[in-house]
């Protein structure tokens, strides 16, 4: 069995001057669906094309164009439902959102109020070695994506880039069980990380496939629990909505910010008002964006161009049959398996490449000695580098030979470390460097001890003061290092040595 | 040979076969009697460059062998219809200069076939009206004048270009589209076949929506036999429409049998409407007779919701049409308002819409959203989802009682006077009274034409049947029709 016990973590507490309050937050996640056609067309969703390369005459609106739904999509939602531990609802349905854009062609969004494709799953928030958050999923649901508007090419001209029309999105919409800035960016962490290891979104932040919409309010301590137990909202504070955050620093700071904002506000008798903010990480501060009477009545219904959507448990179950090991499993896994901290396994499977990087190191070697290796050698010198994994200079079964060179005393750990930065930026073969560069590790005592020898008679003052003081017999294994280029086995130097100065 | 624009396709299609004709004569003979007939403003985009080439195209198949039913027939095609690189405007001054890059899955059927398309023809704006009125293009007129009176008369909408453009003998056939009645009702007056399929039948794919759960294509033709030849090959699963049946289709022309025994014809009481005209009463009777002396058992049926189908339907059909008409915003085709200075997009969006939309289509817009908002949705569009619901069932409960078809009045009057109803909305929608609930229902409806009322005008009966039993319904309607007779043409003054 793995061991997936935690503990909760307190929720963070903001200290008024009527008091303490506490946070309560949800997230609505827009994962962009990792689909090489758009949900309602065959246009290509690949980043980067030239503007409006790749619209479908039903992405463009033309008269008469219907949308026809793509499996495919529907495929990679079930799979994260499933990633999710999510209720997958084998029917479901496509309504209409109706507002006007001029990156909307359509005049409306297809999306899924009423009836979603995936109903209540959860989260398991790490916050740190035995303490996490266990955050409910209350629903996700497929959309349509907008289009690009971009304002800022001619004075008085505005362009529409519709690349992005209609590309897929999954909305994942969480319970207001977040209770801390850091929490909410540990969640949005969390959840991109087990959509990168199903394959369903990619998790790129910096070209908006993933973002987030903050609901935050805040409460006495004691609200929350009181909520909990009736699931009665008004137990809660009023609710702002942070739109399109697509960092986890600008979550956090936005969060604290809009927290601090409400509690003013509270705390000078005044109340909050439900309206939906933009956060401006210039100026570190929320602003209101549009009020609850200023909301668009987006006057959904659903959708007649769309039937709704069957689809058959036994299809489910053959998505679910290919679904992968997942973050909190693996990571159970390495801790059982290879013996070592939470911590390092946390880091290890972080991303799905560092964990397969370090199993194929691990394979038929020491756990915990390959996961020091590339935790601290390999991750550190490739932040340096700030390159992924996957464009690591050297392979797992590089690293792996350097650990077995080490393993069977071919190689001093000081040394491995000089073969490990060869390697790394020529891309040789550790035991061919080992082998060319006579980096080999000197085990021969008879040659050790003609090196100790030689530096005694080079030195009779310093080994009379060393009789004396046995704290100086680091200075001859200095010496000795030294003399044979740092390949005399450091054991044999210092037993030698030991026995030579009469101990 | 003269006057070949006057046969029917069945007529057509064996003399083009036995080749007594060439599509081109045929062609040449529908292009000469349109060119003749600008008064009837039926045509709004002419094709015939395009027509004689078609029809050259088909005179070469039809010479290999290689000819379907319809190869080398003339037809007119609603404006509604996407037709590739010419005009579609759906009669809105919103798309004036659009020519789609793309074929409708249903004319593209047509010419698949090798039928051959004199032009686009009139309709009301976006299919929205009953007279035809609403069409930027203006009115049509009615080939069709009372006895003895020269007042111009609507041919019906929204597929009144349609309707004036076959029974004036323009083209052969037309293509028309129905999603209260604008098939049926036009059909009716001015004489001719209207088919409504059923809802799934002809795929939508490059139609300008209306109301999407209730818009469906189908022919309008001279006879019921025309209607089944041409309907064949409009119909058909089309991946491209999520709401296309993916069912085989029968040999409609072959369902057509002349046998009727046996056939249950239900006549539902709640059609007999306050104020009827005596006349309409009269050949709804004539037309229970005539199915009688065919063989047919008649028998009185109820659908109780029928009353509150009308309204239903003017809550559904604007809610779907709001939405829509919505990407006809002026950004990316069609009409775009010529902006001030400091104008941004919401005047861009408010003056394009103000200058393109006509008032009906406005009003239906403004209804539309009205019955979606928040706090009235519940009140109207889904109430008129519910009774929607019920109609549907009303059918349901008889057809499973053993009716066979359904037999009503297809309108309640004779064609009228162009601008008589115009300003009053209310009594313009009452137009649709007998159609709208095969529409909300999804089933099939036929309107025949059965006789003529004492000013010598055209009325029609129609025939509702069982979803996907269009062949049985072109059955009985081909009796009705051979029963009643109707060779009546209008005499020719345009």
């Amino acid at each position: 069995m793995l061991d997936l016990t935690y503990e909760t973590p307190k929720p963070k507490v903001i200290q008024g001057a009527t008091g303490d309050w506490e946070l309560v937050i949800g997230l609505e996640v827009h994962a962009q669906v990792a689909s090489n056609a758009k949900l309602f067309s065959g246009a290509s969703t690949e980043f980067g094309a030239e503007p409006n390369a790749q619209v479908a005459f039903v992405d463009a609106a033309m008269p008469g164009m219907l949308p026809v739904i793509n499996e495919g999509c529907i495929a990679l939602a079930v799979k994260t439902g499933l990633g999710l531990k999510a209720q997958i609802n084998l029917t479901s349905a496509f309504d209409r959102k109706n507002y006007f854009y001029p990156d909307l062609p359509q005049g409306y969004q297809i999306s899924q109020l009423y009836h979603p494709i995936v109903g209540e799953g959860e989260v398991l928030v790490d916050m740190e070695p035995g303490v996490a958050r266990l955050v409910r999923i209350e629903r996700i649901h497929l959309e349509q994506d907008a289009g690009k508007s971009i304002h800022d090419m001619d004075p008085n001209m505005s362009f529409v880039d519709l690349n992005r029309t209609g590309v897929a999105l999954m909305e994942i919409v969480s319970r207001p069980d977040i209770r801390g800035p850091e929490e909410a960016a540990a969640y949005v962490v969390k959840l991109r990380q087990i959509l990168r290891y199903l394959g369903t979104c990619d998790g790129n932040m910096q070209n908006g496939n993933l973002r987030a919409d903050v609901n935050v309010s805040v409460c006495r301590p004691g609200d929350y629990e009181k909520y909990q137990a009736s699931q009665d909202f008004s137990h809660l504070g009023t609710r702002c909505e942070i739109k399109n955050m697509n960092s986890m620093r600008f979550i956090q700071q936005a969060i604290d910010f809009e927290a601090k904002r409400q509690i003013a506000l509270l705390e000078d008798g005044k109340t909050v008002d439900q309206e939906t903010r933009l956060y401006d990480p210039d100026k570190g501060e929320t602003r209101s964006m549009r009020s609850k009477e200023e909301a668009h009545d987006y006057r959904y219904f659903p959708c007649p161009d769309l039937l709704p959507l069957e689809i058959e448990q036994g299809w489910v179950d053959d998505i679910a049959a290919t679904l992968p090991e997942l973050p909190d499993a693996k990571k159970a896994r390495f801790v059982a398996d290879y013996g070592m901290t939470e911590y390092d396994a946390g880091v290890l499977t972080a991303e799905l490449d560092s964990a397969v990087f370090f199993e194929n190191v691990a394979q038929g070697r020491d756990g915990k000695l390959a996961a020091n290796w590339v935790i601290n050698e390999l991750f550190g010198r490739l932040n340096k580098d700030d390159h992924p994994i996957d464009a690591s200079p050297i392979s797992a079964g590089q690293l792996g030979q350097i650990i077995d060179l080490l393993s069977d005393d071919t190689i001093s750990g000081k040394i491995a470390k000089d073969v490990f930065e060869i390697a790394y930026t020529t891309g040789r073969d550790p035991a061919e460097i080992v082998e060319t560069e006579g980096m080999k590790q000197v085990t021969d005592t008879g040659a050790i001890e003609a090196a100790v020898d030689q530096v005694m008679a080079d030195n009779p003052d310093q080994v009379a003061k060393a009789k004396e003081n046995p704290k100086l017999a680091g200075w001859f294994v200095g010496q000795v290092m030294k003399a044979t280029g740092g390949k005399a086995n450091p054991k044999a130097v210092n037993q030698l040595i030991a026995k030579k100065l009469g101990r | 040979m003269s006057d070949l624009n006057t046969l029917t396709i069945a007529d057509a299609r064996d003399k083009l076969r036995a080749g007594d004709i060439t599509s081109v004569e045929l062609t040449e003979a529908c292009l000469n009697a349109t060119a003749a007939a600008e008064k009837l403003n039926a045509v709004v985009h002419h094709t015939p460059d395009l027509a004689v080439e078609q029809a050259k195209a088909a005179d070469a198949r039809l010479k290999k062998g290689d000819a379907p039913a319809m190869c080398g027939i003339p037809l007119g095609i609603k404006d509604l219809f996407c037709t590739k690189g010419v005009a579609s405007q759906a009669a809105s001054a919103i798309l004036n200069g659009f020519k789609p890059e793309y074929e409708s899955t249903v004319s593209g059927q047509l010419f698949d076939a090798g039928a051959v398309m004199i032009g686009k023809l009139n309709m009301d704006e976006f299919a929205m009206g009953s007279s035809n009125e609403t069409s930027t293009y203006g009115n049509v007129l009615n080939p069709w004048r009372a006895d003895g009176n020269d007042t111009a008369l609507t041919p019906g909408g929204s597929s009144g270009g349609s309707a004036a453009a076959v029974a004036a003998d323009l083209c052969l056939a037309a293509t028309g589209t129905d999603t209260g009645g604008s098939i049926r009702q036009p059909a009716a007056f001015v004489g001719i076949t209207g088919l409504k399929p059923t809802y799934g039948r002809c795929s939508r794919w490059g139609v300008v929506a209306f109301a999407s759960s209730l818009d469906q294509a189908g022919p309008m033709t001279k006879t019921v036999r025309d209607a089944a030849i041409m309907f064949q090959a409009m119909a058909g699963y089309d991946p491209k429409d999520s709401t296309s049946a993916d069912l085989a289709l029968p040999d409609f022309e072959a369902a057509i049998t002349g046998d009727i025994k046996g056939k249950t014809i239900g006549i539902p009481k709640e059609y007999r409407m306050d104020g009827m005209p005596d006349e309409i009463e009269k050949l709804w009777a004539d037309g229970r007779d005539m199915l009688q002396d065919a063989g047919a058992k008649i028998a009185d049926i109820s659908l109780p919701h029928t009353k509150y189908a009308l309204p239903a339907y003017y809550v559904i059909a604007p809610a779907e049409a709001s939405s829509n008409l919505a990407r006809y915003d002026g950004v990316r085709y069609g009409h775009r308002a010529a902006l001030g200075q400091g104008d941004g997009i919401t005047e861009m969006y408010e003056k394009t819409r103000a200058e393109g939309f006509g008032d009906e289509v406005k009003r239906r817009v403004m209804i539309g959203t009205y019955v979606l908002s928040a706090g009235f949705y519940d009140a109207y569009y889904n109430r008129a989802r519910r009774v929607r619901t019920l109609i549907k069932k009303d059918f349901e409960d008889v057809f499973a009682q053993g009716v066979d078809a359904i037999l009503t009045p297809a309108t309640p009057s004779a064609a009228f006077e162009l601008g008589q109803e115009f300003d009053d909305p209310v009594q313009m929608y009452l137009n649709d009274v007998f159609t709208v609930t095969v529409n909300l229902a999804g089933l099939p409806g036929i309107a025949v034409p059965a006789g003529l009322d004492g000013k010598g005008l055209p009325l029609g009966l129609q025939l509702i049947g069982k979803p996907w039993e269009e062949g049985e319904l072109l059955n009985i309607a081909a009796s009705l029709e051979d029963r009643a007779g109707f060779v009546a043409k209008p005499a020719k003054w345009w």
